[in-house]
C-alpha cells in the first residue's frame, strides 16, 4: 500500500490575479472599442478637424485656422439657429418632465382601464420620428390638414400652421411632446413603485392634505428619477432634428431651423460647405457637454 | 382627485394621445379624392384599400420589408453582442484604464449623429462600403447606449454568483457565458428591442448610404415617398402604417419587456 499523496488544490483558474483580469477584459473590450473608435470617435475627431478647415468636397480641404468661428460669430442665421433651438428646449423639457409626472401621478393608483391609458400614451415611443413627422404633416397642413378641417367644421377658420413661424414651432414641439412624454411616465412610474407607502402613510397620519404628500413628500423622493429624465430630454432636446428636418425643413425663413437641422444643411445641402456644416456641429457638441455638466454638478451639489 | 375626475382626465388624455395614430389608420384607408376635396376629415364614411394597391404596384414594398428586417437584424446582433461583453468588462472586471473608458463612452453619449454625418460618410466610402448594408450595419451597431446600458446593468449583479462560479473552477470568460448571462436574460430582451428599433426606424443616414432602390429599406422608402407623393396623404399613410406595423404588434406582444426594460436596465 502506498501512502496516499496529499495533492495541492488545483489552482483557482479564474482568479489568475489582475493582469490576467486584465487581458480578458481588454479582449472583451475589443469589439467595441473598434468599432466606436472607428465610426464613432474617429469622425468626431475629423469633424474637431474639419471646423479648422476650408472643405467643400470629399477627400481635398485645406486649413484655414479660425476662419470658420469668425464667420460663425456673425452669421445671423446660427444666432438664430441656436436661439430657436434655445426656445425649443426651454419649451420642451420641462412641459415634458412635467406632463410625464402628472400622468405617473394620474395613472399610479387603481383606475378602470388603467392598463389601456398606459399603453396608449406610450405607444408613440414606437413610432418613428420619420412617422411621427408625416402624421405631424398630416395635421397641421394648412390646405388637407386634419386640425383645419375640424376647426373648420366647427365653424373657425384656418388656422396657418405652416406659414407663421411661432405656429411651426408651435407644430413641432406638439409632435415632439406626443413621441416623448410617455417615456418620461414609464420612468416615473417605475419611481413611484419603489416609494415607500409607509412614508406616505406617515405623511398623511400627521395631517397632510393629498396634495400636499404629494408636492412636499413624494415629488422629493422622485429626485434622482427628474434629474435623469430632464437630463436626457435636455439632450434629446438640444439635438433636435428628424421632426423638424420633415415637418418645416427650418421654415418658414428661419424661424424653426435648430442648431442641428442648420449644421447638416450646411454640409449636405446644396451649400456642401462641409468646413463649416462641421463647426456648427462641433459648437453644438461643447454646448451639450456643458448642459450636461452643469446638470451633473447641480445635481452632485444639491445631494450633498 | 377623485377616482371619477381622474378617470374623466385620463379619458381626455388617451382620447389627444390616440388621434395621431387613429388619423394615420384613417386617412391610410380614405380614397384619395376624399382628401383632396378639401373636406379634411376624420370620418369621410368611404373605405378603400387603393393606397396600399398602389403602393405594391408601384414599388417593391416587400423587397424593402425584407431589407429592413435583414439591416435591423444584423445590427441588433452585432451590437447586443458587443455591447454585453463590454458592458461586462467594464462593470465587473478590474483593469487599468477602466475609468477612462466609461468617461469617453459617457461622452459619446452625447455626440449628435448628424454632426458626424459627413466624415463618417467620408469613412465609409474610403473603406468602400457605399451600396452594401454594412454601411448602415457598423456604425448603427457602434452607439454608446447600449454599451451603457449593459454596464449598468452588471454593475447590480450579485458579485457572489461570479464568485461561486470561479470557485468552481471556472475561467473568467466562462462564468460570464454560464452563470452571467443565463441570468440577464431581461437585459438582453431590453437591449434587443432598444437596437431593432433604433435601427427599424432608422433612415437619414442608410438613404445617405444606400444608394440603390434595390438596397432601400422601408423607412427610407418612406421618405423618398413623402417627396415624391406631396401631399397624397393616403399613399404616405398606407406606407407609414406598413412600416410601424411590426414595432406595433411587437410592442403589443413584448410590452412586459419595455416597461421592464426601461424600469429594470438601469436607466432610471
Amino acid at each position: 500500500m502506498t501512502a496516499p499523496v496529499v495533492e495541492p488544490p488545483p489552482p483557482l483558474v479564474g482568479t489568475t490575479g489582475s493582469r490576467g483580469q486584465a487581458r480578458v477584459a481588454w479582449a472583451m473590450l475589443a469589439p467595441n472599442l473598434l468599432l466606436l473608435g472607428v465610426f464613432l470617435l474617429g469622425p468626431l475627431v475629423w469633424a474637431f478637424l474639419m471646423a479648422f478647415q476650408e472643405k467643400r468636397s470629399f477627400g481635398g480641404g485645406t486649413w484655414s485656422g479660425l476662419d470658420n468661428f469668425a464667420r460663425l460669430l456673425g452669421d445671423d442665421v446660427f444666432w438664430r439657429a441656436l436661439l430657436n433651438t434655445a426656445v425649443f428646449t426651454a419649451v420642451t423639457v420641462p412641459v415634458g418632465v412635467l406632463l410625464g409626472l402628472g400622468l405617473a401621478l394620474l395613472m399610479d393608483k387603481a383606475l378602470p382601464g388603467r392598463g389601456v391609458f398606459r399603453t396608449i400614451v406610450y405607444l408613440p415611443i414606437v413610432i418613428s420620428s420619420l412617422v411621427t413627422s408625416l402624421i405631424g404633416l398630416l395635421l397641421f397642413d394648412e390646405t388637407v390638414g386634419i386640425v383645419n378641417g375640424v376647426l373648420a367644421d366647427l365653424g373657425l377658420g384656418a388656422v396657418s400652421w405652416q406659414s407663421d413661424g411661432t405656429l411651426a414651432m408651435a407644430s413641432v414641439v406638439v409632435m415632439t411632446l406626443w413621441s416623448r412624454v410617455g417615456f418620461s411616465m414609464v420612468v416615473y412610474i417605475a419611481a413611484l413603485q419603489d416609494v415607500d407607502p409607509q412614508v406616505v402613510e406617515a405623511a398623511r397620519v400627521d395631517g397632510a392634505t393629498p396634495w400636499q404628500t404629494t408636492r412636499r413628500v413624494v415629488v422629493p423622493l422622485l429626485r434622482p428619477t427628474t434629474f435623469f429624465l430632464v437630463l436626457i430630454n435636455l439632450i434629446w432636446s438640444f439635438q433636435v432634428f428628424d421632426v423638424v428636418y420633415v415637418m418645416t425643413n427650418g421654415g418658414p425663413g428661419y424661424s424653426t431651423t435648430m442648431l442641428v437641422t442648420y449644421a447638416y444643411d450646411e454640409g449636405f445641402g446644396p451649400a456642401r460647405n462641409f468646413g463649416y456644416g462641421a463647426t456648427v456641429g462641433v459648437v453644438l457638441f461643447v454646448i451639450t457637454v456643458l448642459l450636461t455638466v452643469l446638470q451633473v454638478r447641480r445635481n452632485t451639489r444639491s445631494e450633498v | 382627485m377623485s377616482r371619477p375626475v381622474r378617470f374623466l382626465v385620463c379619458l381626455v388624455v388617451a382620447g389627444v394621445f390616440v388621434l395621431p395614430l387613429v388619423a394615420m389608420v384613417v386617412i391610410a384607408f380614405t380614397p384619395r379624392d376624399a382628401l383632396l376635396d378639401g373636406e379634411a376629415s376624420l370620418w369621410t364614411g368611404r373605405w378603400t384599400l387603393d393606397n396600399f394597391r398602389g403602393l405594391f404596384d408601384q414599388f417593391p414594398v416587400a423587397r424593402w420589408f425584407g431589407n429592413a428586417l435583414l439591416v435591423a437584424s444584423l445590427t441588433t446582433l452585432l451590437s447586443v453582442t458587443v455591447n454585453l461583453l463590454g458592458g461586462y468588462a467594464l462593470a465587473k472586471l478590474r483593469f487599468r484604464g477602466r475609468g477612462l473608458v466609461v468617461l469617453v463612452v459617457l461622452a459619446t453619449l452625447v455626440v449628435p449623429t448628424q454632426v458626424i454625418m459627413i466624415p463618417q460618410f467620408e469613412l465609409v466610402a474610403r473603406l468602400g462600403l457605399v451600396g452594401f448594408f454594412w454601411a448602415v450595419i457598423l456604425p448603427s451597431a457602434s452607439t454608446a447606449l447600449g454599451l451603457f446600458l449593459a454596464r449598468q446593468f452588471f454593475v447590480g449583479f450579485p458579485d457572489e454568483l461570479v464568485e461561486a462560479a470561479r470557485v468552481d473552477g471556472c475561467t473568467t470568460f466562462q462564468a460570464f457565458r454560464r452563470v452571467v448571462l443565463p441570468n440577464a436574460r431581461p437585459l438582453m430582451a431590453v437591449m434587443t428591442l432598444l437596437a431593432f428599433m433604433t435601427q427599424w426606424n432608422d433612415f437619414l443616414w442608410p438613404l445617405i448610404t444606400l444608394r440603390d432602390p434595390d438596397l432601400y429599406t422601408l423607412p427610407v422608402a418612406l421618405r423618398l415617398l413623402q417627396t415624391a407623393y406631396d401631399n397624397d396623404y393616403g399613399g404616405i399613410m398606407a406606407m407609414a402604417l406598413l412600416s410601424s406595423l411590426p414595432l406595433l404588434v411587437m410592442f403589443v406582444v413584448l410590452q412586459r419587456y419595455f416597461v421592464a426594460g426601461i424600469t429594470r436596465s438601469g436607466i432610471r
